[in-house]
């Protein structure tokens, strides 16, 4: 394809120069989308890019010329001819303080990766920056509301570095405006309307706050059940097994048990987005009530459990025989909406290649 | 739906009707909550005073089932003001004069007596459609499963057609698919009328083009319904297969289908626990479950995306695939020597012409919606584009209201409604075994109004004994007035309260849809 004149000056037309190189970029992008796209590593707290940039924790600040301090990239628009420098000696030790003081009022850095998809970035920043120091060995923050009893989220305000991240995915992401930030500094809470449990407000338990908290301090209860558990935590990308919205998921599995759910974040239907459902309702598939082995009705008119090939030949001779005796068309066959296109598939020609018929039908009208 | 879900942040305005979209398709929701916020208008029409409900500019609390009327009304009100689009109805459409003819009588005042709403609400519905642009159009069940939920489709429709709100960014008509996969369990040809993608089943080509394919002669005619089979079960039908439906819990009219399913001479079931269904089997297999095993999956918007195995299946656990190609072997069935899913979805492909495009390894980023003809196709994420498929004009469907199977009456006063909650889901085999669920949603409950409450002398947390012309249950009270002056709401989703003992009153003449959604009751404390 030839690029025409035109075209090739539109697009060119705004650059900037970042860390002394010449970059292109397009009208109403932020000085941290264009470093983002050049792979510079602008440290983000309260950054989360589902969401309005909201511009309080600074670590994403960034030399500009022709002004005196540093701005915050992430709500900083590029502008023609912008001179930036994301890492500079200055920045880098301004960095490292703010994280100072951060670790500094928090109890925990580390927490388990189980708390949520975004709960390593404070550790990760904290070790990138040998951040570590203690040195504002000062008051703690803000205060755990960790008797909630609801079984889903663990609310762990010890933690907290005021980000406001929680607050905003509700707000702008889910419309619920469940909760809400009281205090400022030390004394931070994340609060409910009313300042109770969170099943006594709006919150829907979509569990979004917990997957965007840097810090674990809103955490994943559920899957943090499994912290102790031995084993690596795998990743496998499907697809949430309740509504026809069909929401992308990685699953989360530690050996041969499932332990929890996280939202794919570029999951094409959902975005990062799940609710309750796809969040927390999964362990049903490892419930001791799960069908183990195959039965078969004895002569004692009770199901017995068996091995296979006694269900599977019993199965198969119990239709020959109604074939037999009743013809092709007595027999029917009823698919499930919640199975996967291919049980779908051999279902529908289980009754046609089996006994030509089209007696097939599925569960929708249910 | 005719447009893809990210279009549903774009709408002028939108029209949701029998959808408690929060709660059943909570993450579809959040889209809507973004368009509005940008300025979308929202109108939305359901009985009760969901959480969507609360967020609209304009809610019609109409009786239930008396939607063909509104729309009938609000299609008066658009030609009445001629908020029609007439290029689109010239270029695009069929049976548009017998329409507008067809129209008059139905004024918003004849309307107000049907539905019990004010005629200048709806009045304003129609102003508020008829003007969007564009106006995208949302269902669920609340349309559907009603004896007319056809008429109420064809309603909708008759709307979008008027308006030209098909094919166009943030329009179209957008059912919400209830379960994960219904959209491919039809996609895939379980249904008694179409071959898999949707080729009719009555077109001789394809009874002839399947007949090959499956080295048998196939009927070149549809099959009977589930429902039909359920009648017939005992009579002419005398074996089942049934793969992970709990059709005695979820299914209208319990009793009549537990002694249907206990009449069989046979009966095998796959599911992922021993459900009430599968107790009268005699023989069960276990299939695996979510997470457990590969396979595709087909959302509401046609999108085709790929499930992936995380941990062994439980216990001796099967994929359902490959439990019916072994019985189906050993009933000497030919062409079900598979290997993997990927074998029997690429056979999906191979004779679905809207799946043509597609194969296990295309999909496994999940970009693709149907339908994709070739593999050249980028997919088809927004349907009607320009024309509809092959050419074909829109038909405007005359339609005349008609009152539900059952009515209310001095025997049984109150109008129930059924539906599901945002914690739980159908009958309860997944998410009730799901851990902390049961900390926000314990047990089912009857929503009652304060004034039926009283009424009645029902008190919020006691006990009620609801019964319909088929049976009696009893169900806690839960006194709100979500649900309006004389209609009182339940979900199906708990064992102990089996609502399905009452519904059924009547079924959709052609699909039929059992008429869940309506249901005359009498409530009196227990
Ligand atoms: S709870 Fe987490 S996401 Fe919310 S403000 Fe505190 S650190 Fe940020
Ligand atoms: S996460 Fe919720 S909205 Fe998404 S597919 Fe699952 S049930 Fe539906
Ligand atoms: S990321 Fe920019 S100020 Fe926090």
């Amino acid at each position: 394809m030839t690029v025409s004149p035109e075209h090739y000056t539109e697009v060119n037309q705004l650059t900037m120069t970042l860390d002394g190189e010449p970059v292109s970029f397009t009208e109403g992008e932020t000085i941290y989308e264009v470093a983002e796209r050049h792979r510079r590593e602008v440290p983000t707290l309260c950054y989360d890019e589902r969401l309005e940039a909201f511009g309080a924790c600074r670590l994403c600040v960034v030399e500009v010329e022709g002004i005196r301090n540093p701005v915050a990239s992430c709500t900083t628009k590029a502008t023609d001819g912008m001179v930036v420098k994301t890492q500079t000696e200055g920045i880098e030790k301004h960095r490292k303080t703010l994280l100072e003081m951060v670790v500094s009022e928090n109890r925990n850095v580390d927490v388990d990766e189980l708390s949520g998809y975004s709960s390593q970035e404070m550790t990760n920043l904290v070790d990138r920056y040998q951040a570590r120091t203690g040195r504002f060995q000062g008051k703690k923050s803000g205060k755990s509301n960790t008797d909630d009893k609801n079984p889903f989220i663990l609310r762990d305000y010890d933690n907290c570095i005021s980000c406001y991240r929680c607050v905003r995915v509700c707000a702008e992401r889910e419309g619920d405006y469940a909760i809400n930030v009281m205090n400022r500094g030390f004394h931070t809470q994340i609060i409910t309307e009313f300042n109770n449990d969170l099943r006594d407000s709006d919150c829907t338990f979509c569990g979004q706050c917990v997957q965007t908290c840097p810090t674990g301090a809103l955490g994943d209860k559920k899957a943090l059940r499994d912290a102790d558990t031995p084993g690596e935590v795998k990743k496998t990308r499907s697809v949430c097994p309740y509504c026809g919205v069909g929401c992308a998921v990685d699953l989360l599995s530690k050996g041969d048990k499932i332990v929890g759910v996280q939202p794919a974040m570029d999951g094409p239907a959902n975005e990062g987005a799940l609710c309750i459902k796809g969040q927390f309702a999964f362990d049903f598939i490892q419930n001791a009530d799960r069908l183990k082995k195959p039965m078969v009705r004895r002569d004692d008119g009770q199901l017995h459990e068996c091995e296979w090939d006694e269900a599977l030949d019993r199965a198969a001779e119990g239709f020959k025989k109604v074939r037999e005796k009743h013809g092709r068309h007595s027999v029917y066959g009823i698919a499930s909406g919640r199975a996967p296109h291919e049980a779908a598939y051999t279902m529908q020609k289980f009754m046609r290649a089996g006994f030509g018929t089209n007696y097939i039908d599925n569960c929708s009208r249910a | 739906m005719s447009n893809p879900l990210k279009d549903m942040e774009k709408p002028d305005v939108i029209f949701a009707i029998g959808t408690n979209m929060t709660e059943c398709h909570p993450v579809a929701a959040t889209r809507l909550k973004k368009a509005l916020t940008q300025g979308a208008t929202m109108v939305v029409v359901d009985p009760r005073k969901t959480r969507l409900a609360k967020m609209a500019h304009l809610h019609l609390p109409i009786r239930l089932g008396s939607d063909v009327a509104l729309l009938l009304a609000m299609a008066h009100v658009i030609q009445r003001e001629e908020l029609y689009d007439l290029e689109f109805i010239a270029d695009r459409t069929t049976g548009g004069k017998a329409f507008v003819e067809h129209l008059k009588p139905f004024t918003p005042e004849w309307a107000a007596e049907i539905c019990e709403v004010p005629a200048e609400d709806i009045e304003q519905a129609g102003l508020i459609y008829g003007r969007g642009a564009p106006s995208a159009i949302y269902y669920t069940l609340g349309i559907t499963e009603h004896i007319c939920g056809v008429d109420n489709v064809q309603s909708l429709c008759n709307l979008a057609l008027m308006t030209g709100n098909l094919g166009l960014e943030g329009g179209g008509i957008n059912p919400m698919r209830g379960q994960n996969n219904i959209q491919g369990a039809g996609d895939c040809g379980a249904v008694p009328a179409n071959f898999p993608g949707f080729q009719p089943c009555d077109n001789p080509e394809f009874a002839e083009k399947f007949s090959k394919l499956y080295q048998r002669e196939i009927d070149a005619e549809r099959g009977i319904t589930k429902v039909t089979a359920l009648n017939e079960s005992g009579k002419s039908i005398h074996a089942m297969l049934i793969d992970g439906e709990n059709t005695v819990v979820t299914d209208p009219d319990k009793n009549h289908c537990e002694h249907a399913l206990k009449s069989l001479e046979h009966l095998v079931v796959i599911d992922l626990f021993l459900t009430e269904t599968a107790e009268l089997a005699d023989v069960v297999f276990p299939a695996t479950a979510f997470g457990e095993t590969d396979g595709v999956q087909a959302n509401t918007e046609r999108r085709v995306q790929r499930l992936r195995q995380a941990v062994p299946p439980v216990g001796e656990a099967k994929p359902d695939w490959w439990i019916i190609s072994e019985i189906s072997k050993r009933m000497g069935t030919p062409g079900f020597e598979y290997d993997s899913a990927k074998d029997v979805f690429n056979e999906l492909c191979s004779v679905s012409p809207i799946y043509a495009g597609l194969d296990w390894d295309r999909i496994e980023h999940g970009e693709y919606h149907w339908p994709v003809p070739d593999k050249d196709h980028p997919g088809t994420p927004r349907l009607h584009e320009g024309e509809f498929k092959g050419g074909m004009k829109g038909v405007f469907k005359i339609i005349n209201y008609r009152d539900p199977a059952e009515v209310i009456s001095d025997d049984f006063p109150l109008w129930l409604t059924t539906g599901r909650r945002l914690q739980a889901y159908h009958s309860r085999t997944q998410t009730g075994r799901s851990a902390g669920i049961e900390y926000l949603l314990s047990e089912e409950s009857l929503e009652v109004h304060p004034d039926d409450a009283e009424e009645l002398g029902l008190v919020h947390g006691g006990m009620a004994k609801m019964s319909s012309a088929r049976g009696e249950i009893e169900v806690p009270v839960k006194v709100t007035d979500m649900s309006p002056k004389g209609t009182v709401f339940t979900s199906f989703s708990f064992a102990n309260v089996p609502v399905n003992i009452l519904t059924g009153g009547g079924y959709d003449p052609v699909t039929q849809t059992a008429e869940l959604k309506v249901c005359p009751v009498k409530v009196v404390p227990a």
